[in-house]
């Protein structure tokens, strides 16, 4: 087994284990430590699979951006530990029998699927020009519409959070 | 290029260890005496009542969404930069439209007073009191 | 054309009896000590340096008795440290008071990976490396974050908050202005950026587009004060409103850890400044004086400067309310930014 299958389980645990803790935990902080960690396993998973640009954003969005937001939302309001993890309306078993039904069928369908197994990335080559020629040429349309996109998130939140001001 | 991204990671770890390190070290050398005054919260002298939560300002969470909207073009911007000096006049039209949404939206936000911080009031001193 | 690194050189001086990989995890953690290391040694001089520039601006003479005119002052404070109980607050929440340091630290230090120090001289010459750099400092924001919550003070809290919000709303100028610099290159590594601007100080790229260059020169290096909570952007510390904002229930080593990471990270914004704009290790002069050793010669000559200007803003401007700060980096840096940022476009288009 090479480095790179052992960087690379190391970082599909980084992801697991720190997306159970989220999952599992009973305090909002500590589920945010969590998904913290999980970035940044993915990031690493990112890195390998020739990716590095994506790793990156990665990074910058989701740490530095979505998670900042979580963090700002969680600590400003009031209620932190104690989080109920049951809703005590839907008892054990038929949430069992639900769950289990859902794994079942998607177990099937995994293991029946004839994944196309590509090539795993022979050359690493650096991908940022090749992003940026991309999105000026094939990816246009898309391009912009999401910074129409963009405009609509803003302005929508932003009312959304003026609404809460005036109250 | 895994070379260096391994440069990096390897980085990383080391410095985990190197506050580590550091912090063992202080746990061996230091003097432990935890009394009830020294482990109380600080509040600059005065006994501290309630718990530490902080009024709700709503603020800072829309400084945050402007920020990540900002920072997803910002992500945008960076390819294209890249690939600037190649491209020409035409991919500088489209990543003016792109802005210019952009900046669109920074001055809605702007004009409707959701950058605005709390300015203080500005009360003459003998109405304060 | 990627410069090529410390690594290839090596490889070719040394005969191969161990095996590859082991080799380069050998070097690549003896370039992470020397970096480490380096970087707590730069910290060290800027707190010494920081002392004796704000006395002799204020008229007095700083530290003097510990060593020659003081020089050993900063050591003696890092023993000392190591030397002090670690306080943890009963109220605080333990785990996460442990973590914060370790996130703040390890980010800080992260960024230096890519510093280029010389031709040959850097650790990871990654092809995205300004880019991890302006990522990396958004990881900072998240230890800010945490530590404000972990003292379970509301002071903290607050002006961990404050931190946050501050550092978060200067990022937009301070990456918004480091675009011109791309545009112009046209390649997000750090040592390309450099070879662009070799051969004497009038290639460097604070000149090209005039003025724009110069104006985004000056915002990168406003918001980066900014996101470094130093004067006169440092509310969020300031002794008179909030005690030590976000680090006032850390003590011992763990603040040390604190302090250590922010005197770091004025360095590193010095020496990306300095790599961006003014040309990195190339020697103003030309071809003369601009190999090897002399390149860390012009680099550091160059971010010592950057951190003299720092320090003199520091101790000679008073501090902005939060409102003008927040007025600052969103209708005064940002629009400016997109403003350099159209103009050299149109600049390198006609």
């Amino acid at each position: 087994m090479g480095f790179y299958d052992l960087i690379f389980w190391l970082f599909a645990f980084i992801s697991v284990a720190s997306a159970a803790l989220m999952v599992f935990s009973k305090n909002v902080i500590y589920s945010a430590v969590g998904l913290l960690f999980a970035f940044f396993g993915v990031a690493g998973i990112y890195v390998l699979l020739a990716a590095d640009f994506l790793a990156i954003i990665q990074i910058m969005i989701y740490v530095g951006g979505i998670l900042v937001l979580l963090l700002f939302g969680v600590m400003l309001s009031h209620k932190i530990g104690g989080v109920q993890l049951e809703t005590g309306t839907l008892h054990k078993i038929p949430a069992f029998i639900v769950v289990g039904g859902i794994f079942i069928i998607l177990f099937r369908v995994i293991s029946k699927t004839v994944w196309p197994l590509g090539t795993a990335a022979k050359e690493f080559n650096p991908t940022v020009e090749k992003i940026g020629t991309l999105l000026m040429t094939d990816y246009l349309i898309p391009f912009e519409i999401v910074s129409v996109m963009l405009l609509i998130a803003l302005i929508g939140a932003a009312y959304i959070a003026r609404k809460e001001r005036v109250q | 290029m895994l070379v260096n991204f391994a440069s990096v990671l390897i980085f990383i770890l080391f410095s985990v260890l190197f506050v580590g390190f550091n912090f063992l070290l202080s746990r061996f050398i230091q003097p432990r005496n935890p009394t009830p005054l020294k482990v109380s919260t600080y509040e600059c002298g005065e006994i501290s009542e309630g718990d530490s939560w902080i009024q709700f300002n709503i603020r800072f969470y829309v400084i945050a969404l402007a920020f990540l909207i900002f920072d997803v073009e910002i992500v945008f911007l960076f390819p294209w930069a890249v690939v600037f000096k190649n491209l020409g006049i035409f991919s500088f039209i489209e990543m003016m439209v792109f802005v210019f949404m952009l900046l669109v939206g920074l001055a809605y936000v702007w004009a409707k007073g959701d950058l605005e911080w709390d300015k203080p009031k500005d009360v003459p001193a003998k109405e304060m009191f | 054309m990627p410069v090529s690194n410390i690594y290839v050189t090596i490889f070719q001086t040394f005969p191969d009896k161990i095996p590859d990989t082991i080799f380069t995890i050998l070097l690549m953690l003896a370039g992470a000590v020397g970096i480490t290391v380096l970087a707590a040694l730069l910290a060290l001089i800027g707190v010494y340096l920081e002392r004796k520039i704000s006395a002799h601006m204020q008229d007095r003479l700083g530290p003097m008795h510990v060593g020659w005119h003081g020089v050993i002052q900063t050591l003696a404070d890092a023993l000392k440290l190591l030397l002090k109980e670690d306080i943890v607050p009963a109220a605080a929440d333990k785990k996460l008071h442990l973590l914060a340091p370790f996130i703040v630290f390890s980010a800080t230090i992260a960024a230096f990976v890519v510093l280029p120090f010389s031709e040959t001289l850097v650790l990871s010459n990654l092809n995205v490396g300004i880019f991890y750099v302006v990522a990396i400092s958004s990881f900072v924001v998240i230890g800010i974050i945490l530590a404000g919550w972990a003292s379970n003070n509301k002071w903290s809290l607050l002006g961990g908050m404050r931190s946050a919000a501050q550092i978060v709303s200067f990022e937009i100028p301070a990456s918004l202005s480091i675009l011109v610099v791309i545009m112009a290159v046209g390649s997000l590594n750090l040592g390309d950026i450099v070879q662009f601007q070799n051969g004497g100080i009038l290639h460097w790229l604070i000149w090209k587009s005039f003025p724009f260059n110069l104006i985004a020169f000056i915002i990168f290096f406003t918001a980066s004060l900014a996101e470094l909570n130093r004067a006169p952007f440092d509310l969020p510390e300031a002794e008179s409103e909030i005690i030590a904002g976000f680090h006032t229930e850390y003590s011992g080593m763990k603040w040390a850890i604190f302090f250590l990471a922010e005197y770091a990270n004025m360095f590193l914004v010095a020496v990306i400044a300095s790599t961006l704009f003014l040309g990195g290790w190339s020697s103003p002069f030309g071809n003369f004086m601009n190999y090897g050793i002399f390149s860390i010669f012009w680099l550091f000559v160059k971010s010592f400067s950057l951190i003299f200007i720092q320090m003199w803003l520091r101790w000679t401007l008073p501090r902005v309310r939060v409102d003008q700060l927040m007025y600052t980096s969103w209708k005064v840096l940002t629009p400016f930014a997109f403003l350099c940022m159209i103009g050299v476009g149109l600049y390198m288009i006609f």
